[in-house]
C-alpha cells in the first residue's frame, strides 16, 4: 500500500461516520472510528525497524505537475515519530471517547468526523514533504481543530475559544506560508528535502531571515508559545478527548516539528537559535508560573501544556547550537535534540492520561473546579494512581519517564553555558537557572494538580454530582498510558533506539550520518553529578513552596487582569473591530458629494504626480492655429454663460443659461466647420433644455426656493484642481503628438471605398459602424428605461409618499 | 464684400446682445419669449453671414433647423402661457 494514500484514510473514512451513526444508532460510533487509527498504527509501526537502521520512505501523489505541486509522503525517523504519536494516541483518545460521550445526547457523527479530518491533516503535516501541501494540511488542522473546539456550538464560551485559537493558528499559518514561499523562492524547489541538500547555499540569500521569522511565527503560533499560547486555555472549552488529543499530544506538537524539521536548513543562523531557545525558555518559565493561577483542572493542564511546549521548543534551539560547535556529537551537546524528542514522548503520554483523568474527574463528579473538588482518592483509587503517575512524570520524579527526560534537560541547558558563539558565554548562565525555576514550579503545579484533586477534605456538598469511580472502559486508556509512562523509565535505551536516534537524525543530519550514531545512553542513575543535585534542589524547594502554597497563592488574584495577554488580544480584536467600523464610518458619509470629492480629489492628486513623475509639462507653440476674432466673441459669451449658471439665483436661469452654453458650443461646432455635429447639438440642446425645464416646473414647491449655490472652498478648490488639471493634460497632450492622425486614410478613401461624400456620416455608418450601432442601444435602453420609471410605480401600491 | 459681411455681422451681434438684454431684464414672460424668438432669426442671421465668410454651404441646414426649433419653441411657450401645459391629455385617459 502506497504511504501517500494512507495519510487520506481518516478524512475518506469520516464519509462514512454519519451514515454509520443514522444507520447503526444501536453501537456507539465510536467503536467504527477505532478500527482507523489501530489500523495505521499497526501499519506504521512496521517501519520501525527500517526507521531504526536510518531508512527513509517516500511516496508521491501528483496533484498539480504543472505547478509541481504534489503530495509526497516522506517517512523517516521524525515523521515516524509523530505519526505513531498521532495513531497511537489516537487510537486510546478514540477509546475514551466512546465511553466519555453519550450516543444519545451528543452529535457524534460530527465529532467524529472533524475527528478524523483533523488526524488526516495532522498525518499530512508530519509526513509532508512538499512544503505547499504540508501548509495545506496544516490549515487543515487548524479548522478541524476550530470545529472540534466549538463542538457544543451551543456554549458561548466554546465559540469563543473556537475563534480565538482559529484567529491565531490562522494567522500563524498565513505567516508561515510567506515564509515557505520565500524558501522555495531561494531554493527553487518545494521539497524540504532537497531544500535541507541546499541549506549552506540558502544562509546566504538575503530572503533568509524573513524566511526563518516568518516559519518561526507558525511554528510559535501553533505550540502555544509566548505571547501567543493564549488560544490554548481557551481551548478547552473543548470536549476532553479533544483537549487530551490535539492540545496535549498532537496538534500543538505540530510547531515542534516544525521546528524540527527545519532545523538543519535554519540552525546554520544565530538568530533561530537565540529565538527557538529563548522564547521557548520564556514560555517554559511563564507559564510553569502562571499554571499555578489557575482554578480549573483542565486550565492547569492547558499552562503545563504550554510550559512542556516551551521546554522542548527550547531543547530543540539548543539542538540547532549542535551546528557551531566544533565535534558537537562528542560533546554534552549531543544531548539537546535526544532530550527533546525523548521528552515529546514522554509529555505526549503522561499529558494524554492527565487529561483523560481531568475528564473523567469532570465526568464523574460534575466540575473541574479545584476548589470544590478533593478527597476523591478513596473515591477513585485507580483515577488517582493514574493521575499520580502521569503528575510525578511531569514533575521529574524517580521511576517515572519525566525525570530521564528532566535530567537530559538540565544536562543540555547546563551545555549551553559552555557555548561561546553568539556571546553566550556572557549571558548563558541565565539558561540553567531559568530551566531551574520553571522546574520548580512545574514541580508544585503538578502536584497542586494532583494532591488539590485526590486529597484533603471530600466536600460531596459542593458537588454537582455524587462522585465515584469511572466505567473501566473509560479507564483503559489512561492506564495503558500510565503504564507506558513507567515503562519509559525502565527501558529508557529501548524507546531511545527505537524512536528517538532516529528522529534525532532528521534533525541533525550535520551530526550522523546514522541513527547509532547518536551515542546517547539514557540511564537512571548518572552518579552525583550537577543535574542531579539540581534535581534534588527542585524536590527541595517545590516541596517547600508547594507546602506553603496557601500563604503564597492568594499573590495571583491581586495581579490584575487588565495588563494580562488576554486582555490584549480583546483589546486588539475588539479595536480592529470598532476601529474598522469607525474607520469606514468616518469616510461613508452616504452623501455623493462626499465621494465626489474624493473621486476628483484623487483624479487630481493623480494626474498631477503623473505629469509631475514624467516631467510631461511642456507646452509646443509651434503647431498652434491662429485664432480668429469671432472664436474669441464665442469664448466670451461661452465663459460668460458658465458663470451664470454657476452664480445664477434661479435654477430657472441656470437652466437658460445652460441651453445658451450649449448654443454657443453649437456656435464653435459651426465656426469649426462641422455641420453634422451643430445640427444634432442645436436640437439636443433644444430638447434638453425643455426636459430641464420639464423637472424643473414638477420640482416641490419649497425646494423652488430662489437660493443661489452657497459657497464652499473645499468644492471651489476641487473644481478648480480639475479645471487647471485637464487644462494641463490637454495643453501636454496636444504638445507631444507622437503620430500623426490616421484621418488623411479617411480622407482619401471615403469616396473610392465607402462612396460617400459625407465623410462624418460615412465614418459613422462604414468605418466605425459598430459603435453606432450600441449608441442606438444605449439610446434605445434609455427610452425604455424612462418608460419603465414612469409606468411601473411600485411604491404607489404601497400608498402615500412622493409620487402624486 | 468679405468686409460688408463682416459689418453686418457685427451689427447683428449688437443686435443679438441688445435681444439677450431683453431676455434677462425683460419684466414679463411674454417679452422674455418674444426676445428668445428674436434671438433664434438673429442666430439664423449670423449662421447664413458665417457662412458666406466661410465660403461653405453646409450650413443651410443648420439655417432651416434654427428657424423651426425657434418656430415650435415659441409656439409651446405660447401654449404653456395660455394653458399652462403644452402636452393636452386626451380627456379619456
Amino acid at each position: 500500500m502506497s504511504l501517500v494514500f494512507l495519510i487520506f484514510l481518516p478524512i475518506l473514512a469520516a464519509l462514512l461516520i454519519p451514515l454509520l451513526f443514522k444507520k447503526l444508532s444501536r453501537i456507539h460510533t465510536g467503536w467504527f472510528v477505532l478500527i482507523v487509527p489501530v489500523i495505521l498504527f499497526i501499519y506504521y509501526a512496521s517501519y520501525l525497524p527500517q526507521t531504526m537502521e536510518g531508512g527513509t520512505f517516500t511516496s508521491e501523489f501528483q496533484w498539480i505537475p504543472s505547478l509541481d505541486i504534489a503530495f509526497i509522503a516522506y517517512l523517516d525517523g521524525l515523521s515516524l515519530l509523530f505519526s505513531l504519536l498521532i495513531t497511537g494516541i489516537g487510537s486510546l483518545v478514540v477509546l475514551y471517547s466512546t465511553f466519555y460521550l453519550d450516543k444519545n445526547r451528543e452529535q457524534l457523527h460530527n465529532f467524529y468526523v472533524y475527528l478524523l479530518i483533523f488526524m488526516t491533516a495532522m498525518l499530512g503535516v508530519v509526513q509532508s514533504d512538499h512544503m505547499i501541501t504540508l501548509y495545506l494540511f496544516w490549515e487543515l488542522t487548524s479548522i478541524s481543530s476550530f470545529l472540534l473546539i466549538g463542538y457544543w456550538y451551543t456554549r458561548d464560551r466554546s465559540r469563543f475559544g473556537a475563534l480565538k485559537s482559529m484567529m491565531i493558528t490562522v494567522f500563524g499559518g498565513l505567516m508561515m506560508l510567506g515564509g515557505f514561499v520565500l524558501l522555495s523562492i531561494m531554493g527553487n524547489t518545494y521539497s524540504i528535502r532537497e531544500l535541507i541538500a541546499q541549506a549552506p547555499d540558502l544562509v546566504q540569500h538575503e530572503f533568509f531571515i524573513w524566511a526563518l521569522v516568518l516559519i518561526l511565527l507558525g511554528a510559535f503560533t501553533k505550540s502555544a508559545q509566548f505571547p501567543f499560547y493564549i488560544w490554548l486555555p481557551d481551548a478547552m472549552e473543548a470536549p476532553t478527548p479533544v483537549s487530551a488529543y490535539l492540545h496535549s499530544a498532537t496538534m500543538v506538537k505540530a510547531g515542534l516539528y516544525l521546528v524540527a524539521r527545519f532545523t538543519p536548513i535554519f540552525a546554520a543562523s544565530g538568530l533561530w537559535v537565540w529565538l527557538v531557545t529563548g522564547v521557548g525558555l520564556f514560555t517554559m518559565i511563564w507559564a510553569s508560573v502562571f499554571a499555578l493561577k489557575q482554578k480549573d483542572l483542565k486550565g492547569i493542564l492547558a499552562f503545563s501544556t504550554v510550559s512542556q511546549l516551551g521546554l522542548i521548543m527550547s531543547l530543540l534551539g539548543a539542538s540547532a547550537m549542535g551546528f557551531h560547535v566544533e565535534d558537537a556529537a562528542n560533546t554534552v551537546f549531543k544531548y539537546a535534540a535526544f532530550a527533546a524528542i525523548f521528552h515529546l514522548v514522554n509529555h505526549a503520554v503522561f499529558k494524554g492520561s492527565l487529561f483523560m483523568v481531568a475528564g473523567i474527574v469532570d465526568h464523574e463528579t460534575g466540575t473541574r473546579d479545584i476548589r470544590k473538588l478533593g478527597g476523591l482518592m478513596s473515591l477513585m483509587p485507580i483515577s488517582f494512581t493514574i493521575a499520580m503517575i502521569g503528575s510525578l512524570s511531569m514533575a521529574g520524579i524517580p521511576l517515572f519517564g519525566g525525570f530521564l527526560s528532566k535530567e537530559t534537560f538540565l544536562t543540555a541547558m547546563l551545555a549551553i553555558t559552555e557555548f561561546e558563539p553568539f556571546s553566550m558565554d556572557v549571558w548563558g548562565f541565565l539558561f540553567p537557572v531559568i530551566a531551574w525555576v520553571g522546574s520548580v514550579f512545574t514541580f508544585i503545579y503538578s502536584l497542586y494538580f494532583v494532591l488539590h484533586t485526590f486529597t484533603g477534605k471530600h466536600k460531596p456538598e459542593e458537588l454537582p454530582k455524587q462522585a465515584h469511580e469511572a466505567p473501566i472502559g473509560m479507564l483503559i486508556p489512561p492506564a495503558i498510558l500510565a503504564m507506558l509512562v513507567i515503562a519509559i523509565f525502565f527501558i529508557p535505551n529501548v524507546v531511545g533506539d527505537w524512536i528517538v536516534k532516529p528522529a534525532v537524525l532528521a534533525i541533525q543530519p550535520f551530526l550522523y550520518t546514522s541513527p547509532e550514531q547518536v551515542d546517547v545512553h539514557v540511564s537512571a542513575w548518572h552518579g552525583f553529578n550537577t543535574e542531579l543535585f539540581m534535581t534534588l534542589g527542585i524536590f527541595a524547594v517545590g516541596g517547600l513552596l508547594f507546602w506553603l502554597l496557601r500563604k503564597w497563592q492568594p499573590v495571583y488574584d491581586k495581579l490584575p487582569e487588565t495588563y494580562s495577554l488576554n486582555s490584549l488580544y480583546d483589546f486588539m480584536m475588539y479595536l480592529s473591530d470598532s476601529g474598522a467600523k469607525r474607520f469606514s464610518a468616518l469616510y461613508m458619509t452616504g452623501f455623493i458629494r462626499s465621494y465626489l470629492a474624493y473621486m476628483f480629489g484623487f483624479f487630481i492628486l493623480i494626474m498631477l504626480t503623473t505629469l509631475y513623475l514624467v516631467d510631461a509639462f511642456v507646452f509646443d507653440t509651434t503647431n498652434l492655429a491662429p485664432v480668429g476674432t469671432y472664436e474669441i466673441f464665442i469664448a466670451i459669451a461661452l465663459v460668460a454663460a458658465t458663470i451664470t449658471t454657476i452664480a445664477a439665483k434661479s435654477r430657472l436661469t441656470a437652466i437658460v443659461a445652460l441651453g445658451a452654453v450649449g448654443y454657443s458650443v453649437a456656435l464653435f461646432f459651426v465656426i469649426f466647420r462641422a455641420p453634422d455635429l451643430a445640427l444634432t447639438q442645436l436640437v439636443i440642446e433644444t430638447i434638453s433644455v425643455a426636459l430641464f425645464l420639464l423637472a424643473f416646473y414638477h420640482l416641490p414647491i419649497n425646494s423652488k426656493k430662489e437660493e443661489r449655490i452657497s459657497f464652499k472652498v473645499g468644492n471651489a478648490a476641487i473644481a478648480l484642481g480639475v479645471g487647471v488639471t485637464m487644462t494641463l493634460v490637454a495643453l501636454s497632450a496636444h504638445s507631444q503628438k507622437l503620430l500623426p492622425s490616421i484621418s488623411e486614410y479617411y480622407k482619401e478613401t471615403v469616396y473610392s471605398e465607402a462612396g460617400g461624400g459625407n465623410i462624418v456620416n460615412v465614418i459613422l455608418v462604414d468605418y466605425r459602424g459598430f459603435d453606432t450601432l450600441f449608441e442606438i442601444a444605449v439610446l434605445g435602453i434609455a427610452g425604455i428605461g424612462i418608460i419603465t420609471m414612469i409606468k411601473l410605480r411600485l411604491s404607489k401600491k404601497e400608498g402615500h409618499h412622493e409620487n402624486k | 464684400m468679405m468686409t460688408f459681411y463682416w459689418v453686418a455681422l457685427l451689427i447683428i451681434s449688437f443686435a443679438f446682445v441688445g435681444l439677450l438684454y431683453r431676455l434677462i431684464k425683460g419684466p414679463s414672460i411674454a417679452d422674455r419669449i418674444v426676445a428668445l424668438d428674436a434671438l433664434g432669426v438673429a442666430l439664423v442671421s449670423i449662421i447664413a453671414l458665417l457662412s458666406l465668410i466661410l465660403e461653405t454651404k453646409f450650413f443651410l441646414a443648420i439655417i432651416l433647423l434654427l428657424s423651426i426649433l425657434a418656430f415650435i419653441g415659441t409656439v409651446a411657450f405660447a401654449k404653456f402661457i395660455e394653458r399652462g401645459v403644452i402636452f393636452d391629455r386626451k380627456p379619456n385617459r
